[in-house]
């Protein structure tokens, strides 16, 4: 086989395999009291490429958990990550991550934050600052482009975070409650944004979100996990609107009522269960 | 309150005290003006020996003996701080070994030292720059240690999410913010660096501000030491500001906590 017929074939594995498979996943801790915290147990999920998937559950179920595990921070007590037909080793190469937590580079401007993604793999600074100037113009932020992360506001850092994510073409999005500190309003914007981007080029994505409306209003797919320890996998549901969609006029179509009421009633239970038992435990 | 009225009333400070001392030194309103003087010289004697020394132009090799020393403390004290403390904290068992002995060399009160970098060293420039390093070497090790590890998480998976390989992790991540937490001791360091240079000088030398108040005092020359204590604050204060120009320089990302305050 030549070089060339095994790009190709390469290639074509990676166009048909799902971006990521998770099979009988389970994720544990050990303690500081020398036990052993279950955080996520017995859980299967296929991705395929190009889909967009929102994970549901209530605060402390395992979702970053999940994710961590899917981008190679974490490795699975049990189980198989699988990217794009192979088995993850170290961190996925694939997959561009969007923090929960504030993660950008407080020491570096909102450009240069940007630009480091495709400078770190080899990409001349010029060209990568070039480059970065037309992210930081598609998430609306190119007159903020010397600012350091203190002086934006907290959608605009996601919004340089989303841009530092993109700029690498990764097959794989993870976003964490990208949306989670911001007020509604801003929310609903992200939300377009991130769609917009998307459909222009399309990626797996894992979004994290505790919304419901948010989940159903950008998703393909939306996944319910149980409540922790050894949360799981407990709904899964195909939302049949149509696309292009805008998050503000989604929830007047009485489908998206339809949808959003069929999730509850399967779920109310187990949800409510799960935020007693988080509130129990925070107060 | 607003920023003309802030520098009349410190200036007010100034001139009450010395109008206080002048009055007290030359008087008989508050004691005998002899035994004051003797102990605590006058003012206007102490302002006209300054000026003296500078006129004369004695003074200034003093100071450049004084600052070359400070400097090459600070300087080789931080280069080895920065490398110690990072190597340190990239390889946690060489941290844990050496624990017991570093807090040991740093308890120890380092004037005790001087005698010994006299007798290694002599008496010219580099037994002062020795002292000075022992004390710079510590404050920037423990920053440097401290900024390498308290590197957020999230940041730093962040990074290694990026692409990031470990030389790129250094130079982007930890690098960055451990010299933050060195630039953001700066005062002290630059503080120490002019301590060891002075007190080295003051227990044995020929040269430079601690040897010039040395001197003085050993005639009890008050006035000369007093006019020494100037000269040495006025070039502390001047170091000072520098130093607060390059930290404003190089800490632009960090976020101003003041920016609250009502100035
Ligand atoms: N490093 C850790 N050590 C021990 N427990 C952890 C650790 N990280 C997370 N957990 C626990 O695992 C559970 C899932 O956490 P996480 O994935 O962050 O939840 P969320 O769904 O809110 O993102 C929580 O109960 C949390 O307390
Ligand atoms: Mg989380």
């Amino acid at each position: 086989m030549t070089i060339a017929e095994k790009n190709t074939a390469e290639l074509n594995e990676t166009q048909d395999a799902n971006a990521v498979e998770l099979n009988g996943v389970h994720i544990a801790f050990s303690l500081p009291d020398g036990g052993i915290y279950e955080a996520v147990g017995e859980t299967n999920l296929v991705v395929s490429d190009r889909e967009f998937v929102a994970i549901v559950g209530p605060t402390g179920c395992g979702k970053s958990t999940l994710l961590n595990a899917t981008a190679g921070l974490l490795k699975p007590a049990q189980g198989q990550v699988r990217t794009f037909a192979k088995p993850l080793s170290g961190l996925n190469k694939h997959a561009g991550y969007l923090f929960q937590q504030d993660s950008l580079m407080p020491w570096k401007t909102a450009i240069d934050n940007v630009a480091i993604g495709l400078e770190v793999s080899g990409t001349s600074r010029r060209e990568a600052l070039e480059q970065a100037r037309i992210w930081l113009g598609k998430v609306g932020l190119s007159a903020f482009a010397d600012r350091y992360p203190h002086m934006l506001s907290g959608g605009q850092r996601k919004r340089v975070g989303l841009a530092q994510v993109l700029i690498r073409h990764p097959k794989i999005l993870l976003m964490d409650e990208p949306f989670g500190p911001l007020d509604a309003q801003t929310r609903l914007i992200m939300g377009d944004l991130l769609l917009s981007l998307w459909s222009a080029d399309r990626k797996a994505v894992m979004f994290v979100t505790h919304d419901l409306d948010e989940a159903i209003g950008l998703a393909d797919r939306v996944i319910i996990m149980s409540a922790g320890p050894s949360s799981r996998i407990i709904g899964n549901y195909t939302i049949p609107l149509k696309r292009p969609r805008n998050m503000a006029d989604i929830k007047s179509e009485p489908q998206f009522h339809e949808v959003h009421r069929e999730i509850w009633n399967a779920l109310k239970e187990e949800v409510l269960k799960g935020y007693r038992q988080t509130e129990e435990v925070q107060s | 309150m607003n920023r003309l009225t802030l520098i009349s009333l410190q200036v007010l400070v100034a001139v009450v005290v010395l109008v206080f001392w002048h009055i007290a030194s030359t008087t008989t309103l508050i004691g005998n003006p002899k035994t004051i003087s003797f102990f605590f010289a006058e003012p206007l004697a102490v302002g006209k020996r300054m000026v003296q020394w500078f006129m004369e132009g004695s003074i200034w090799y003093h100071l450049g003996i004084t600052l070359t020393e400070a400097a090459l403390a600070f300087i080789i004290g931080s280069l080895g701080g920065v490398i110690i403390g990072f190597w340190f904290a990239r390889k946690p068992l060489l941290a844990a070994v050496f624990d017991p002995y570093v807090k040991a060399a740093n308890a120890l009160p380092r004037v005790v030292l001087a005698p010994i970098f006299a007798l290694w060293l002599g008496l010219g420039i580099w037994s002062k720059v020795a002292l000075g390093v022992t004390l710079v070497f510590f404050i920037v090790f423990f920053n440097v240690y401290q900024g390498v590890k308290e590197v957020s998480p999230a940041v730093l998976s962040n990074a290694r999410m990026l692409g990031m390989n470990e030389r790129q992790l250094l130079r982007h991540v930890y690098m960055p913010s451990a010299l933050s937490w060195m630039f953001s001791s700066l005062h002290t360091s630059v503080g120490f660096a002019v301590v060891g240079a002075v007190v080295g000088e003051y227990l044995g030398s020929a040269a430079g501000l601690g040897y010039l108040i040395h001197e003085a005092e050993s005639v009890f020359d008050v006035t000369g030491v007093f006019a020494g204590m100037f000269v040495l604050m006025g070039f502390v204060i001047l170091v000072d500001w520098l130093v607060t120009l390059v930290e404003n320089r190089l800490l632009v990302w960090r976020p101003k906590t003041s920016v609250i305050s009502n100035r």
